[in-house]
């Protein structure tokens, strides 16, 4: 397990867990990378962008990752737009690539996704995609130079947890790349289900933000990532169908 | 019990009062209230008739318990639900809306709640809307800001820490022109994030120039949506042309704005049709415009100057909650403003449960902030306000407050691209 590392575009991380972003604050942060063991935070760009008064970037501890994300784009050009921004107030090469043009589910669109993509990487960003889970949008984006894929579990806000689990399945098993289960996770169950899958990280942020005790469920997302995680790589046990196996086998009439 | 709007002032010539009494009296004198006025854009949209057959057919007394209990119980809400839980018969279940409302904020919007201050640059009026305290009948103070006296007020509140700026002016595009007003946009993104705007409705050309000169919100209240109704209160002026002003949102999204806000100004008509063609609104035209952001503010009506006794008649704080919370549960992601004129104690409460976004240190008058601010006299003759406000907390109060109630301020969650 010590040796079980998450390798983001030639960065190593030890945590499975990334603090998404949307509803901040020092008890959250906190939390996340106290509790919950993150060692990547997300940054909102468009939160960033503020005066003294609440700055996210005083909140961060040393030796975090930032993810910024270019959410509030709604096409690959505003997203290209604000990753250009983030790398210029000092947030480093990574960004989360976040492109809606559907303000009431905040469903990414793939396409422009994919554009924005190719871009950021050959500017020599590392290109964390949030995305559908559709598999020959997956492949499009490890052909533009993402370094991961994040597919959505269900539609923010939405509770659902892993609505599109059969689809993250196919990504995790077509995709050489970390696959990071991106937003519908609510509780640590889901996340740990996620993980068992083969899922490479988790994000997540509402679960943590609106929980009664914050740095109690942050050690409960951190203990389910850790399970999961375990348990996949110890191959997850056989699990019986509906009924017995048969007793007699059904090939016992071949006869050499 | 209605309101009574009219007030002679008696600094009004003879011919200002005859004409004044004419509009008041005989409805032959004034203009068609769904005719457009030349130079006013005309576009094609199916989003009026839509919304007018919901509201026009909404007989909210067929609601039972039974369809509020089913309403409330969806994991989606529907139209019909919506319109249930509107109804008086969803009166007894407040508590049980609001938890439901509650859940979906959080679910949607966290724990989080967003601050902004409105800008008043001037306060002509070129319109008789009887109920405003700008209606161009009423005696009050009138000015308009210059150049250099809107920086002065930006610096003043910039200098608070405000980072969004709602400009605000009197409908008088003689007064204060597009030109004006996009000159002010452009001293307001140097010093704020977030620019919106609440003027009158202008043609989609006049709405892209005006993005591209730094505002990207544009609010436009309907006032009421029973045009009937409409047509009794804006006797005089653009203002008066009702179809124009149901459109004002569609041109501003094809104008290139990233998102409109929406209201009916409660206590002027039905509130409880007023609320659902407000909410139908949003909903029919983020159908259309899918990347738009809308929002909905859900005023009532408030005392003016010369007439300290308008009041919103049977909408108190209780059918206010409801309406709120109907409107969360029917569009939770929409963003809710609840402005300076409900109390701190409605306020404070309200953010809890639906809304997510108040403003702050507030002045609806022209040129006051310096005064209201720092206490210290300008000297420099200050408008009067268009309406009396009741929360006047300063930002940093509001911030703590807020804090208080263990939600999270921001006052800016917004890019420019």
């Amino acid at each position: 397990m010590d040796n079980d590392k998450l390798i983001i575009g030639g960065h190593e991380f030890s945590s499975r867990f990334i603090l998404g972003s949307g509803k901040y604050s020092m008890k959250l942060i906190e939390a996340a990378v106290k509790d919950a063991g993150a060692e990547i935070i997300t940054l909102a760009v468009r939160r960033a962008n503020t005066k003294d008064q609440e700055s996210i970037l005083d909140y961060i501890p040393e030796g975090i990752t930032l993810l910024p994300n270019t959410s509030g784009a709604r096409n690959a050009e505003e997203a290209v737009r604000i990753a250009r921004l983030a790398r210029e107030l000092g947030c480093g090469n990574f960004v989360k690539i976040e492109i809606m043009r559907d303000s009431k589910y905040l469903l990414p669109d793939n396409q422009e996704t994919i554009k924005a993509t190719e871009i950021l990487a050959n500017e020599g960003f590392i290109v964390m995609p949030y995305m559908y889970p559709d598999l020959n949008a997956a492949r499009d984006l490890v052909n533009a130079g993402a370094a991961s894929v994040m597919p959505l579990a269900s539609p923010i806000g939405s509770n659902k947890g892993l609505a599109t689990k059969e689809f993250i399945q196919i990504l995790i098993d077509e995709i050489d790349l970390p696959i990071i289960v991106d937003a519908g996770i609510g509780r640590p169950s889901q996340a740990c289900e996620a993980m068992e899958m083969g899922a490479a990280a988790i994000m997540a942020n509402t679960a943590l933000a609106t929980a009664g005790d914050l740095p109690l469920m942050a050690s409960a997302f951190r203990q389910a990532i850790e399970a999961g995680r375990k348990a996949y790589l110890s191959g997850v046990g056989r699990v019986l169908t509906r009924g017995a196996a048969a007793s007699d086998p059904l090939t016992g009439f071949l006869r050499d | 019990m209605e309101n009574s709007f009219y007030v002679d002032s008696e600094r009004l010539s003879k011919e200002a009062l005859a004409k004044k009494h004419l509009l008041e009296t005989d409805p032959s004198s004034r203009k068609n209230h769904m005719e457009y006025l030349p130079g006013m854009e005309i576009i094609e949209s199916v989003v009026r008739e839509k919304v007018m057959s919901h509201m026009n057919s909404y007989d909210y007394s067929v609601y039972t318990a039974a369809d509020v209990r089913a309403a409330l119980e969806h994991d989606t809400c529907s139209i019909e639900d919506f319109k249930a839980l509107l109804s008086p018969a969803a009166e007894p279940f407040l508590e049980a809306m609001a938890e439901k409302a509650r859940f979906e904020t959080s679910k949607h919007f966290g724990n989080t709640v967003y601050l902004f201050t409105p800008l008043y640059i001037a306060n002509y009026c070129e319109n008789y809307c009887v109920y405003c305290g700008f209606n161009c009948y009423n005696d009050i103070k009138r000015m308009k800001l210059s150049m250099e006296q809107i920086e002065k007020e930006m610096k003043v509140i910039a200098d608070s820490g405000m980072e969004e700026i709602l400009i605000l002016t009197g409908e008088s595009r003689g007064q204060s022109n597009v030109e004006y007003i996009g000159e002010a946009c452009k001293l307001a993104r140097k010093y704020f994030r977030m620019v919106g705007l609440e003027i009158y409705p202008v043609n989609t050309d006049e709405y892209r120039y005006l993005h591209e000169c730094g505002a990207d919100y544009v609010t436009v209240f309907q006032e009421t949506y029973d045009a009937d109704k409409y047509e009794t209160l804006h006797l005089l002026g653009h203002k008066r042309v009702w179809p124009y002003r149901f459109d004002a949102q569609e041109r501003a999204l094809r104008g290139g704005m990233r998102g409109v806000s929406f209201s009916a100004l409660l206590g002027l008509s039905d509130f409880r049709k007023d609320a659902l063609a407000s909410a139908l609104h949003v909903y029919f035209l983020q159908r259309k415009y899918p990347h738009a952001e809308m929002a909905l503010s859900c005023p009532r009506l408030r005392p003016i100057i010369n007439n300290d006794k308008i009041n919103p008649l049977d909408v108190h704080e209780r059918q206010l909650c409801q309406v709120l919370c109907a409107y969360r549960i029917f569009l939770p992601w929409v963003g809710i403003t609840v402005s300076s004129r409900e109390s701190a104690e409605f306020r404070n409460g309200i953010v809890k449960i639906a809304a997510t976004k108040v403003s702050a240190g507030v002045s609806t008058g022209i040129g006051d902030h310096e005064s209201k601010y720092t206490g210290k006299e300008s000297g420099e003759p200050e408008g009067d306000e268009q309406f009396e406000i009741d929360d006047n907390r300063s930002l940093d109060k509001m911030y703590k407050d807020i804090t208080d109630e263990g939600l999270q301020p921001v006052l800016n969650d917004y890019l420019y691209v």
